[in-house]
């Protein structure tokens, strides 16, 4: 894959945005896909971004908000090093996030794994239910049928997966599922997709279901989703 | 003391909330408790049939909604067991005619009289679903052993979840034998594990439910009949009493290997 222009990460409060240097038609056309992948994950949500020292003009900012805009998603703050691209943000109305802290100097750059906070659900997810969440998702209990998970992480269940997962929401083909039974009806990592043989999936006959169960982990090998036993080394 | 309101609710249509609900009711009251059931299913009314009182409706839980009659005029007496009312639904108007708001006011005017209030809910999780479990204290799921069934069961807890009631209980309706041991029909114990609630009975298929809604006498009337002894044995489940589960649907050897599987011994 082509180095990416654009770094995002999930947090509490929304999504981060850092930009890097180069062409900004280019890295608008790099947000618009990367938003397109997973534009229900994000859609109603708010983006912080960070520019740098980067000058940003208002035709551009605009420009911007309006890909995001085309997502449903708000800009809700902006950080930059920069005198003239804040005076731009204030002229459109977007609020200026404090300076960098001297410990983040990169401008809060940096890879998802660090960064990303998880989520602990104790709790069975029912049909109907939707969990989203940017960073990694923990769950101790089911995932039933007709219920969804979407992570910009990792999705990790202990207990038994028979719904739709969708790990590294975010873009991230390198997020894992991992589950204690993993029959998902469908399952998602990054841009790939894969769905359970019709056996499984919904409530599989006894016979089956309880035959060689053994936790799993499933992740993404030449272009596809593979689940392997997850066994003790 | 107060009665306690039970939601009878199930998600999907046609797996015998009514006459769940029906068969409750009066066995509760010939238990000897005070029973008013509840009709919330505003526009297709049905339980008013199954329980033989179609023709002595005058007011309608509408018409107590709005303030047209007072709640007692509209309750409809049986007449066999004097502890059981029925408060019918309209069929001519629809759910929004009534809210929760309104149904948490009919309910806790009702509490004051009875032992138990049962609503039968309409399928579905819109605004009928909505008013039927606003005021309830506890909630009973009905599912049969068929994969949708038990998915629009799953889906109705967890919205009840969400909303701060429960924990449900679970009925298994119209289960089948025969077919459980060739194999052919989710048991009781695939169930349980899938829906994760405690159940509360299961009802053989019983071609005498038929009949018995037919000709407006529920069943429950008379012990003769499989289904009739499974209703008997929830009604006593609800007042408190520990009874133990029909041991008709399957071999109790199977049973024990199951659970005992399920709890990984071997």
């Amino acid at each position: 894959m082509a180095e990416l222009q654009i770094r995002m990460r999930g947090t509490r409060k929304g999504l981060a945005v850092a930009l890097e240097e180069g062409d900004w038609q280019e890295l608008l056309r790099e947000l618009d896909t990367r938003l397109d992948q997973a534009s229900t994950f994000f859609r109603g949500g708010q983006v912080h971004l960070a520019t740098g020292e980067r000058k940003i003009d208002q035709a551009e900012l605009q420009q911007f908000m309006d890909v995001l805009g085309k997502y449903e998603i708000k800009l809700a703050s902006l950080r930059t090093a920069s005198q003239s691209t804040a005076e731009v943000a204030q002229a459109l109305g977007v609020r200026l996030a404090l300076p960098e802290a001297p410990s983040d100097p990169t401008g809060g750059r940096g890879p998802v794994e660090d960064l990303s906070e998880g989520l602990l659900l104790h709790r069975t997810l029912r049909s109907g239910q939707l969990l989203q969440h940017p960073g990694h998702v923990v769950v101790i209990g089911d995932v039933n049928p007709g219920a969804e998970i979407i992570a910009g992480g990792d999705v990790i269940v202990w207990g038994r997966v028979r719904g739709t997962i969708h790990a590294g929401a975010l873009g991230d083909n390198e997020a894992i599922v991992c589950a204690l039974e993993l029959r998902p009806t469908q399952l998602r990592i990054g841009s790939h997709i894969a769905t359970s043989p019709p056996e499984s999936g919904i409530l599989s006959r006894r016979s089956d279901a309880k035959k060689g169960i053994q936790p799993e982990v499933a992740f993404v090998q030449d272009e596809l989703i593979v689940a392997e036993p997850w066994s003790t080394r | 003391m107060a009665g306690k309101v039970i939601t009878i609710t199930s998600g999907k249509g046609g797996v015998g909330k009514t006459t769940v609900t029906a068969n409750l009711a009066v066995t509760l009251a010939a238990l000897g408790r005070r029973v008013t059931a509840i009709d919330t299913d505003i526009g297709l009314r049905n339980l008013d049939i199954i329980m033989g009182m179609e023709s002595r409706i005058i007011y309608d839980i509408v018409d107590v909604a709005e303030g047209k009659c007072h709640l007692l005029q509209a309750l409809i007496r049986d007449k066999r067991l004097p502890h059981l009312h029925l408060l019918p639904a309209s069929q001519t108007s629809d759910k929004t005619a009534v809210s929760p708001e309104d149904m948490i006011a009919i309910c806790n005017e009702l509490r004051a009289d009875n032992d138990f209030v049962l609503i039968d809910c309409p399928a579905g999780i819109d605004r009928g679903f909505q008013n039927a479990v606003a005021s309830a204290d506890e909630i009973i799921i009905v599912t049969t052993p068929e994969v949708s069934a038990v998915r629009s069961a799953d889906r109705v807890i967890g919205l009840i979840e969400m909303n701060g009631k429960g924990p449900s209980k679970l009925v298994i309706n119209r289960i089948k034998p025969a077919m459980v041991k060739r194999g052919d029909m989710l048991d009781t114990f695939d169930v349980i594990e899938f829906l994760a609630i405690d159940l509360l009975g299961v009802v053989p298929e019983d071609e005498s439910v038929i009949v018995a809604a037919n000709k407006g006498i529920p069943l429950a009337y008379e012990q003769t009949a499989l289904a009739s002894r499974a209703f008997h044995n929830i009604a006593r489940r609800l007042t408190g009493e520990t009874v133990p589960f029909l041991s008709i649907f399957e071999e109790p050897d199977t049973l024990w290997s199951r659970l005992r599987r399920a709890l990984g011994s071997h």
